[in-house]
């Protein structure tokens, strides 16, 4: 079995799988029973001078009757006394000593202040800090939160402070809220941060009641943004971890805990291919509660032993060196849809969707139709009609055993050939739409067409052209 | 005949198939791919746009997804329920290939129309002029009610003549009360009398065809089949004749609406319904119902050989129903407090002749005989519209449009297609209403349909 055990920037964890901060680290006795289940790490719900709540905190999309597509929070930092929690990380690592316990930290924006919570925090106990720069709501306007990661020098001069006094290794938590979260990276790094974690919400207004107009979740008839996270937010997540982990301006790159969308060991591993050292998590805790972790710990496991990892270092950041910047994509490649007679269903959603969707190269034309259709002709279409609807334009009545012939079967595939649809190749441009709308697993794959050139990228082919970008 | 409400009836007699709830009815609709050109619309004879109804059920858009039905089936709420969905739409839906269970569209549009009726929705006319012409359809049943509803839709004026006090057809009086209600047949007439349609009670003959000739521009006959065929067997006409009470001979049409209508009605203990159709397995699964300790159906051929949709038989092996194969009755003969039914044991060649085997015969002892061996035509009527084509008791028609060879007169329905679905008679409804409509303003239909291949 694969070795999960984790050692981010030297805070030490039995697997890469801790819970981020939020709601199920708000206490000691959750987080406990956390580890129990079998995550590896806990950052502690963020801890600072306690604050009221508002009644009615979080709201969330459905998406195709499926529940929590995404979810909002209008939450604030922890309401519980700064000792308190101190007191119950102090009892949680006694208890716990392998498990890795991150202080989540926000305190007003003074050096004194700062110094103070950090030399309370390790005093505790913790086993590393995790400077909340993100949240993007409440309190960032009282000049925290996102009010400090949103500007490079805040972020820098405040993780400077820290840096001062801190013995443990120190995290700074980003915002996606801004223009290139690069630049708050590098402040971070600059500042001497030991690793940085992200994302952090994402500003949002989910949905608005339709019936009282008011959005949610509504708080005595208003609302306001509130953090946007769960799986909805997944890819905006991958795509800034990325952006961080490879960026190398103003020195390398320093360990990340990926955030974002993460409830189950697929979504984990994608967040270590692009070069996180753990992952945390907190939606799909939210929802299913801290079970989850047992599936995501076999399924890793499994898949790590599966394709010959046997530590999470051996598969860390695999996928970076396979991002690039769009001219750097070769420009020779030729895929085409392919359809699967065999699997087709006959729903013609491909059919549709590159129609009005795409480039007007699937047709469903295999078999002549009542009204005249020819038969397959390859070649640009440009009918200003909508595809026919062959279904509507025929008598039928309820088949009566017995009695009626059977329906029109036509071929040797299970569905009707009048309804599987083809591809015109000589239109076929590759760009997959097909393939993703088709409900049928593999009855629609990309195949190359080898076009016989050398591959070419557009950085290649503007090179030296009077046009050339710059 | 009136409708009486008769607790019993709905305590013996609840639906089949439950209803769905909002929250399961939006899960469901969001199992639909949304198929373009979807199997399941063309395999339903109105065509409904079963993914466009569908997809307004998932966004909550329950108003508009019964008026996606309604628009183009005017019965969508009774289809909901008796259409066997196994053999349309649901037997068409491309999850199948994916070896999934089909969507739930009967339980659906069942969720979608009544839920719009529940909150007093009702059917609303499109924007067009009135129109002066008038048409007459005769019979009040499915085909009538579909083309009246239509043609009112293009702004003729419509009357629905009957000879029964209750409209509806075989919709109020024909269909297993554990699949539609009377009520809820009647609940969808007045939907239509609500677009303007007049109703008129009375019975039809030659004098009066005459002089609907003259009042109406077109007359369209939907009008059904008579009544079911009597056993030719001895003692077969004993009905009611020096009985007891509880032993008789009823046809399934009669017994069917007669506890359907609230009838008073007790059924014997030993019931045996002749024939396999789906009528005959609607009356014995009724007469178990109603409190019988056997029905036994006799059929003369084998399991195969039935007309019943294969759900039809299935569920009357599991209301406990029994099957007698190969079995003809030859008489019938009242003895003390009960009824005889000879029968004898047939054999079929392979050209499916059917041959009595000599020295088989047998006897059944009960208290009630169902004859269910299908529906005469109205010949007696249908002879006296002038101008039109009889084919095998049937009216003879152009497929697209309806219409007779008398080009006044249109037609669909039963009485065309020799007995089939609702659903059909609801198609062909629709399609001689813009047949009518075609023909009356001299324009092509709007909604041309072909045979299919």
């Amino acid at each position: 079995m694969a070795d999960l055990t984790t050692n981010f920037a030297g805070i030490h964890s039995p697997n890469p799988f801790w819970l981020a901060s939020a709601p199920p680290t708000n206490t000691g006795e959750q987080v406990m029973r956390a580890f129990d289940a079998g995550w590896g790490g806990a950052v502690w719900k963020t801890i600072g001078e306690p604050i009221t709540n508002v009644s009615s905190r979080y709201s969330s999309i459905d998406w195709n009757a499926q529940r929590m597509m995404g979810l909002n929070n209008v939450e604030l930092i922890s309401d519980r006394p700064i000792e308190v929690n101190l007191r119950e990380i102090t009892e949680v690592k006694r208890r716990y000593p392998r498990h890795a316990v991150i202080a989540s930290l926000m305190v007003e924006s003074t050096r004194e202040a700062w110094h103070q919570i950090v030399k309370r925090t390790e005093d505790a106990g913790a086993d590393g800090l995790e400077l909340n720069f993100g949240c993007p709501h409440g309190m960032s306007e009282r000049g925290m939160g996102a009010a400090v990661g949103q500007v490079p020098e805040y972020t820098q001069r405040i993780t400077e402070w820290v840096k001062e006094v801190a013995r443990t290794p120190v995290l700074v938590k980003l915002t996606p809220n801004v223009t290139d979260i690069r630049v708050i990276a590098r402040a971070a790094r600059r500042a001497g941060a030991d690793g940085l974690s992200a994302i952090n919400t994402i500003n949002s207004i989910t949905g608005i009641d339709l019936s009282t107009f008011a959005p949610r979740p509504n708080v005595d008839g208003k609302s306001s943004h509130g953090g946007y996270c769960g799986p909805a937010v997944k890819p905006i997540a991958l795509n800034m971890v990325q952006q961080v982990m490879a960026d190398d301006v103003d020195g390398p790159s320093i360990p990340l805990s990926g955030i974002g969308g993460i409830g189950n060991w697929q979504d984990a591993a994608e967040f270590l291919l692009l070069g996180c050292t753990s992952v945390q998590v907190c939606t799909a805790v939210m929802h299913y509660g801290y079970r989850i972790v047992q599936e995501m710990i076999d399924g890793l496991s499994n898949w790590m032993d599966a394709n010959g990892f046997a530590t999470i270092s051996d598969l860390r950041g695999k996928s970076l060196a396979k991002v690039t910047e769009w001219k750097h994509l070769n420009l020779n490649y030729k895929i085409v849809a392919q359809i699967d007679e065999a699997l087709c269903i006959g729903c013609q959603l491909c059919h549709i969707a590159c129609w009005d969707g795409a480039h007007q190269c699937i047709h469903v034309d295999r078999v002549s139709g009542p009204g005249g259709a020819k038969g397959p002709i390859n070649g640009h279409v440009e009918v200003h009609a909508k595809p026919r609807e062959m279904g509507r334009e025929r008598i039928v009545t309820t088949p009566i055993p017995k009695l009626d012939p059977p329906r029109q079967h036509i071929g040797p595939y299970a569905t009707s050939l009048e309804r599987i649809p083809r591809v015109d190749e000589t239109e076929c441009v590759g760009c997959n739409l097909c393939s993703l709308v088709c409900p049928v697993d593999d009855c629609i794959t990309m195949v190359e067409r080898p076009t016989g050139l050398p591959p070419q990228t557009w950085a290649e082919r503007s090179e030296g052209s009077e046009c050339a970008p710059p | 005949m009136e409708l009486v409400k008769n607790p019993e009836i709905a305590h013996r007699f609840p639906d089949l198939h439950p209803a769905m709830d909002a929250r399961a009815a939006v899960v469901e609709a969001n199992r639909c791919l949304n198929c373009f050109d979807a199997p399941c619309m063309g395999a339903c004879p109105t065509h409904i746009d079963v993914p466009g109804f569908i997809r307004k059920i998932a966004t909550g858009n329950v108003a508009g997804s019964a008026t996606t039905i309604l628009d183009a089936n005017v019965l969508g709420a009774s289809c909901a329920r008796v259409c066997p969905v196994q053999v349309l739409c649901e037997g068409a839906c491309v999850l199948h290939g994916k070896h999934q269970k089909p969507i739930e569209i009967g339980r659906l549009q069942r969720f979608a129309t009544e839920s719009f009726y529940d909150a007093g929705g009702r059917l609303t006319l499109r924007q067009r002029p009135e129109r002066p012409e008038r048409i007459a359809c005769i019979g009040a049943g499915p085909a009538s009610l579909s083309c009246a509803a239509e043609l009112r839709q293009q702004g003729f004026q419509v009357r629905v003549i009957d000879r029964r006090t209750l409209p509806g057809g075989l919709n109020t009086y024909g269909v297993a009360e554990y699949k539609l209600r009377a009520a809820d047949s009647l609940r969808e007439v007045e939907m239509v009398r609500g677009l303007g349609v007049e109703f008129e009670t009375r019975d039809i003959d030659a004098i009066s065809l005459a002089s609907l000739e003259r009042e109406f521009n077109a007359i369209f006959l939907g009008v059904g089949l008579g009544a079911m065929h009597r056993l030719d067997i001895a003692g077969a006409d004993t009905e009611g004749a020096g009985l007891i009470a509880e032993a008789r001979i009823i046809d399934a049409l009669k017994f069917i609406a007669a506890y359907k209508s609230g009838a008073p009605l007790s059924v014997g203990r030993r019931v045996v319904v002749v024939g396999a159709g789906n009528t005959a397995i609607d009356a014995a699964c009724a007469a178990k119902r109603l409190g019988a300790d056997t029905v036994t159906i006799v059929y003369r051929r084998q399991r195969e050989n039935i007309s019943a949709f294969d759900f039809e038989y299935d569920h009357a092996l599991r209301e406990g129903v029994e099957f007698v194969w190969s079995t003809l009755p030859t008489a019938i003969a009242a003895t003390n407090n009960a009824l005889t039914l000879t029968c004898v044991t047939v054999s079929q060649d392979a050209n499916g002749q059917l041959a009595p085997q000599s020295g088989s015969e047998f006897t059944l002892d009960c208290d009630t005989v169902i004859p269910a061996i299908g529906q005469s035509p109205l010949l007696d009527l249908l002879s006296q519209v002038r101008g039109i084509t009889m084919e095998r008791g049937r009216v003879v028609i152009n497929r697209a449009t309806g219409q007779t060879a008398n080009p006044k007169y249109f037609a669909g329905g039963d009485c065309v297609n020799g007995g089939r679905e609702v659903v059909d008679a609801v198609a062909d409804g629709k399609r001689a209403a813009h047949g009518i409509a075609a023909w009356l303003t001299a324009q092509p239909p709007t909604h041309p349909e072909v045979p299919l291949g």
